[in-house]
């Protein structure tokens, strides 16, 4: 309701009038990207570039919108007041980023309430990983460790993306998201030197969010179809593979120090290359999960329809009365 | 009753109101109608939640029985806590929850600033620090009222009833017993009545610039500061405390 005066069907700046112009244009664009400078909210850019970073920024932020669910699941449950705060902080920041991100993507001129509406129609999509059950303690402290640890590796490279909004609010995100993930490591930590039981919960915990977060990286780079485009215009530093290697070559020593096994019998040490290698990824199951067919994908979308249906009145009131205090000013 | 007594039998009271409010705010995140909301109720629920381990902390240090703050939150009974019956209520939708929380902290206010003035110095320094926090919340909270009450007239038929629901509980705020007569006595605590005076004077300003019409005072539920508490307690009790429970000794 605050935003809709943003929505472009046009993009910003002036178009090209003729095709030798545009390829100008778009040489100087490319000019800058190699010269790492930062492309900001009014310059010109080409459409696909857009398009491209309205995609990615809003699916960044919706991720967080909904990863809240998963988390906001333990809340109430939190076995210490000091774990309740912390994972209350967590999640309020989740909240926190999803305002910064949708903010930057606003910047490309997209409404909040335009990509609102299309999360919940299904068209925009979010982090797959999301879509997986809660069902224990144990599992806040896996998505803290795997999947803010994932998720840093991807996101530290943005904080180079070329388009600078983006670039700029991801300085803070990514502060706070290395925060979330000792928060995480320090769950499992406290699980695993506990009781056999809660030992056992940790895991059951890893057994079940190893292979989703190295899904998190998306395809494989000869099945991935937007990262060349991406690489070219620095919105992507590295390849979904050299991400997910570097993950796992950070991660494993990790499980080793808690002294829990990794759900991967082919998992070994590669002394030549000094790098872990690691089995074969399940993309059916990943393909399925971004397809709609996860364990939540439905519950998620249908709570976030409900919170958004709950709170329309509310909405709607302080509309009015915005507008009648405008009405009396005038 | 001795002056030790009093003065944890007080702070357990302060604690419980914190902390069981604030459960009750976790239990909307990810529900709220906007993402600014979403940043404030969890915002504010870390305060009571911040202020809630604060002041068990401190209950245990003058117990000296070596009980933490979570020995407090999460291994006592139903008939041991002492909150007030009107945070215990339900959430209800987003006026209810508002309603609730207004009218509690409009009181919690004046509570605080006597606080801050008591002869123990600890709880004036926790209250010193609280206060802040819960200015602000009543800032914020009575600006969402304003709206509500004049936005639409949906939004005016729901926050209205959602005064009236609540209503009864607001007695008890100003019930005073010994426990509040020894500790306003013995160390210089709010005096409830003038504190219900304040109030009053409060509500009924936010009250009639939201158009909404003050209920009246019918019969009030008290018990919740002497742990004679309504259904609602023991599941959000159960919800809370499942996990210590059921690890018995187990550190987190």
């Amino acid at each position: 309701m605050y935003t809709q005066g943003l929505d472009q069907k046009e993009s910003a700046g002036k178009r090209p009038v003729d095709a030798v112009e545009a390829a100008e244009q778009l040489q100087a664009f490319q000019a800058r990207i190699d010269a790492e400078e930062k492309i900001e909210a009014k310059d010109w850019m080409p459409e696909a570039y857009r398009r491209t970073l309205i995609r990615q920024i809003s699916q960044h932020a919706h991720s967080e919108i909904i990863g809240m669910q998963p988390e906001g699941n333990w809340l109430t449950r939190a076995p210490s007041l000091k774990r309740k705060a912390i994972l209350l902080a967590k999640v309020q920041d989740e909240a926190g980023h999803g305002l910064y991100l949708y903010s930057a993507a606003e910047t490309l001129g997209v409404s909040r309430d335009q990509m609102v509406a299309d999360l919940l129609s299904g068209k925009a999509k979010y982090s797959s990983i999301f879509n997986y059950p809660t069902v224990s303690w144990a599992d806040i402290g896996a998505i803290g460790w795997l999947v803010d640890g994932a998720a840093i590796m991807n996101q530290i490279p943005l904080c180079r993306c070329s388009y600078g909004p983006y670039a700029r609010a991801m300085v803070r995100v990514c502060k706070e998201e290395s925060f979330h993930q000792r928060q995480g490591f320090d769950i499992m930590l406290e699980l695993s030197r506990g009781s056999p039981r809660q030992k056992a919960m940790a895991q059951d915990a890893l057994n079940r969010w190893w292979w989703p977060s190295l899904m998190m990286f998306g395809p494989n780079d000869s099945e991935s179809k937007h990262s060349a485009q991406s690489m070219a215009w620095k919105i992507k530093r590295f390849s979904n593979d050299e991400l997910r290697q570097k993950f796992v070559d950070v991660t494993v020593p990790q499980a080793d120090f808690l002294g829990l096994r990794m759900p991967d019998e082919a998992l070994r040490f590669d002394a030549d290359a000094g790098h872990y290698r690691f089995g074969e990824i399940d993309w059916q199951e990943l393909f399925d999960v971004i397809a709609g067919n996860g364990p939540c994908n439905k519950q998620r979308l249908e709570k976030r329809q409900q919170a958004h249906d709950d709170g329309a009145w509310v909405r709607e009131a302080a509309q009015a009365y915005a507008n009648k205090a405008a009405a009396a000013a005038a | 009753m001795n002056a030790e007594q009093t003065l944890i039998d007080y702070t357990l009271r302060l604690a419980d109101n914190a902390l069981i409010l604030g459960q009750r705010m976790v239990e909307n995140v990810a529900a709220w109608p906007e993402l600014e909301e979403e940043l404030a109720n969890a915002n504010f629920a870390l305060d009571f939640l911040g202020q809630a381990r604060m002041l068990y902390s401190y209950a245990g240090e003058l117990e000296g029985k070596g009980r933490s703050e979570d020995d407090f939150a999460y291994l006592r009974d139903e008939h041991e806590f002492r909150n007030v019956l009107l945070l215990e209520q339900p959430n209800g939708h987003f006026g209810d929850a508002l309603v609730r929380q207004y009218l509690f902290e409009a009181a919690y206010v004046h509570i605080l600033g006597a606080l801050v003035e008591c002869r123990d110095e600890q709880l004036s320094a926790i209250a010193a620090r609280a206060i802040k926090e819960v200015q602000y919340h009543v800032r914020h909270t009575s600006k969402w009222l304003i709206r509500l009450g004049d936005g639409t007239e949906l939004s005016q038929t729901r926050v209205q009833q959602s005064l009236h629901d609540v209503w009864r509980f607001t007695g008890e705020l100003f019930a005073a017993d010994d426990i509040d007569i020894a500790f306003q006595e013995t160390f210089g605590g709010p005096d409830l009545s003038a504190v219900a005076a304040l109030w009053r004077t409060d509500v009924a300003a936010v009250v009639s610039e939201a158009t909404l019409v003050l209920p009246d005072d019918e019969w009030m539920a008290t018990g919740g500061k002497q742990g004679r508490h309504s259904e609602h307690l023991g599941y959000l009790l159960a919800e809370m405390q499942y996990l210590p429970r059921s690890h018995a000794g187990a550190t987190w």
